[in-house]
């Protein structure tokens, strides 16, 4: 059986500890985790966590079920799919030589990012996109020289009916 | 009505009937056993917390209600552990109060300090720091909860010191309100039909029963299914009890070493119905040949347990004791009626299975082990509770001793704890002091908390030990004969102590039987005597159990005497 990209989101209550569990269950029994998200949600006390796995069908089956059986997941969604929106965030350090720099405006302004810092040699650029634009973004930076990056995992939400 | 967190402790634990606790006391739950003092719940000191949580456990085994237990911060909490995760392994209903170090000590490596809420996360089914007094009513409402319901699960609640101490305003009886918390009792009925048709058109079936029929007190509604319907049963380990051991449509127990019956006719059989099981490896060895030809309906009130080992034909969620309850109501007379000639052909195989292949050994000149266990039912009649310790004298009591009702075995059956039978007897007996309950134990076994019997004497339980013993750590020892060219590593306990004196000088009975003539003698004696009692069985030393499936192998492929 194929393993495929899942992306569970869940809300959990906003307490000590229940990250822990979370990722705790995932080392316990040996899941893997691709990409983690933490953060308050409206109601601050409740979190949202968005969690990316691989998985063959029966075992992401058997994830969500030991994740709904935790007493603080109050509810858990499979958002892998064009019914949801996914995002990503960056911020990456690329090297700015002089004749490179119209170059990286050039990638900013078609990746729609924004240079948020100008140093004498670097610039540090905020990127947010899909997991594949993320990619092909770095890809393009990189023979520039990224010096560093700090990346987030994927963040979703189920989109509205129409 | 303003009280302290201790004395709120004392109104939840009335309020949620507990009578009995097993405890040991520290610094950090002084004002706990302080309050313990005044209240009419009888505390049971233990020699060891690992002890306690085994007795709370034994306890909630034999009597459904929720197991408590009582031990002090740091070394007190982490012997408690493998007392923790015995019972999540068996999902046994225990709260664990454990002493913290107060607050504002919390996380600054205080004298016995240890995270105990970190260290239990994966073996409770919830765990609680109490962060404030004020909190504390709500936690221990919901700690009970969590225990008893859905399927049942220790639960840890950890109060810290100050917290025992500040006072806050109590309402009793709070109500408990969790989000997300809330179990499956009723089961899809649509995909209880698909059950019933096929258990309509079955020629083959089995039904296949484990500890959630008993801990949803199931066993009447499965008996009455499998009666009405001839369908014949086996049970996991956990499930023993579930449906009468001696009714003619039992198979007995399967898996590693269960019956050749039990494994023959699983892998033989057209539909299994798995209720209240979970399918573990030491059931269905090979997976890919585990029921083969079967339609598999698997019965449980926790999804997770669900597709994580066999694929299922008809997956339903749900309470046991309700399924059981609502299959039964969808069975007609007349389809009944029709069930008794389908089924015929089936009921004589697996008859000549069980009179080809019958739980046997060979009667020599030493003490068989199952010789003793077998004298001890007929002597029992069948009717005392047995704990049992862990290894081969775990699986001679359960293949000799013919369980006819729910709550009369207890044993570790997920984890497999070598030292659970004593205080789980302790607990038992506590919970029913005129009965008789017996610890079939093994010489290795008994050792690992052999302090019990001290809190046996002190409290004048009654329990009675029976010492399978070949001076042996004998299940591993069985594997290396089997499976390591008979080296012996490390499995040789010929230094073990004196069980006789060893029971006098707890203030017991010792009793011994070196030959198979004075067996029934010594069970004579030690049963009747009043008081705790050690019997000390000199058995063959080197006796396997049968059948065997080696590790991994389908379990119709069995080694047999």
């Amino acid at each position: 059986m194929t393993e495929e990209k899942h992306i569970l989101t869940m809300l959990v209550d906003n307490e000590p500890g229940v990250l822990s569990r979370i990722v705790g269950l995932f080392s316990g029994r040996g899941f893997n985790i691709e990409s983690l998200c933490v953060a308050e949600t409206i109601d601050p006390q409740v979190s949202r966590i968005t969690i990316v796995t691989k998985a063959n069908e029966p075992l992401v089956e058997q994830i969500e079920k030991q994740l709904r059986k935790l007493i603080n997941v109050i509810k858990l969604r499979d958002l892998t799919g064009s019914g949801s929106v996914q995002r990503e965030m960056a911020l990456v350090c690329v090297r700015a030589k002089p004749e490179n720099r119209d170059e990286i405006l050039r990638i900013v302004d078609i990746f729609r990012c924004k240079v948020v810092d100008v140093g004498s040699e670097y610039y540090i650029i905020e990127a947010t996109g899909t997991e594949d634009k993320m990619k092909a973004l770095i890809n393009l930076l990189k023979p520039m020289g990224i010096k560093k990056i700090a990346r987030t995992g994927t963040i979703a939400l189920f989109r509205e009916p129409h | 009505m303003k009280l302290t967190g201790a004395q709120i402790l004392m109104e939840v634990l009335k309020e949620e009937g507990v009578d009995s606790i097993f405890g040991f006391p520290g610094g950090a739950t002084i004002d706990i056993h302080d309050r313990l003092e005044t209240t009419d719940i009888r505390h049971y000191l233990v020699r060891h917390e690992q002890g306690a949580v085994h007795a709370a456990d034994g306890y909630a085994r034999v009597t459904g209600k929720v197991g408590v237990c009582l031990v002090t911060s740091g070394p007190g909490a982490t012997n408690a552990v493998t007392g923790v995760a015995t019972a999540y392994m068996d999902s046994i209903p225990v709260v664990i109060i454990s002493g913290q170090v107060p607050t504002h000590l919390i996380g600054n490596d205080a004298f016995q300090e240890v995270d105990i809420v970190g260290i239990t996360r994966p073996c409770t089914k919830h765990n609680y720091l109490v962060p404030s007094v004020e909190e504390l009513p709500r936690i221990l409402k919901e700690a009970f909860h969590i225990a008893r319901s859905g399927r049942p699960g220790p639960v840890l609640v950890d109060i810290p010191k100050n917290v025992q101490q500040a006072s806050t305003n109590f309402k009793p009886k709070q109500k408990v309100k969790l989000k997300s918390y809330n179990p499956t009792y009723k089961p899809n009925s649509k995909q209880l039909r698909k059950v019933v048709e096929l258990i309509k058109s079955a020629k083959r079936p089995v039904i296949f029963a484990g500890g959630g029929v008993i801990l949803s007190k199931g066993a009447e509604a499965l008996t009455k299914l499998a009666r009405s319907a001839r369908i014949p049963v086996t049970t996991s380990l956990m499930g023993l009890g579930a449906f009468p051991g001696s009714d003619p449509l039992s198979l007995g127990m399967i898996g590693m070493h269960g019956t050749y019956r039990a494994n023959m006719s699983t892998g033989e059989c057209d539909l299994l119905i798995g209720i209240g099981v979970r399918f573990d490896d030491r059931v269905t060895g090979k997976t890919d040949c585990f029921a083969a030809q079967a339609e598999i309906v698997h019965i449980d009130i926790d999804p997770t347990s669900i597709r994580k080992n066999v694929p299922v034909s008809i997956p339903v969620v749900g309470d046991c004791q309700t399924t059981l309850e609502v299959i039964n109501s969808f069975l007609a007379e007349e389809d009944l009626d029709k069930l008794t000639a389908i089924r015929g052909p089936w009921l004589d195989q697996i008859e000549a299975w069980k009179q080809n292949f019958k739980l046997s050994y060979v009667q020599e000149e030493v003490i068989k082990p199952q010789y003793v266990v077998e004298k001890l039912y007929e002597l029992t009649r069948g009717d005392a509770i047995i704990t049992t310790e862990v290894g081969q004298n775990q699986m001679w009591a359960a293949q000799f001793y013919l369980f006819d009702h729910p709550g009369r075995f207890v044993t570790s059956g997920g984890l497999g704890t070598m030292g659970f039978g004593l205080p789980a007897a302790i607990g038992a007996q506590v919970a029913f002091p005129d009965a008789l309950v017996v610890d079939v134990a093994g010489d290795g076994s008994i050792q690992m908390n052999i302090q019990e019997m001290a809190t046996a004497v002190q409290y004048k339980l009654p329990v009675k030990v029976v010492i399978l013993n070949n001076c042996y750590l004998g299940m591993v020892r069985q594997w290396q004969e089997l499976f390591y060219d008979k080296r012996y590593a490390c499995t040789c306990m010929d230094h073990a102590p004196d069980f006789v004196k060893l029971a006098e000088a707890f203030g017991a009975v010792g009793l011994r039987a070196t030959r198979p003539d004075e067996v029934e003698t010594v069970l004579r004696r030690g049963l009747e005597t009043p008081g705790p009692v050690i019997m000390d069985f000199r058995v063959a030393k080197e006796e396997c159990v049968y059948p065997m499936v080696p590790a991994g192998a389908p379990i119709t492929e069995m080694l047999l005497v």
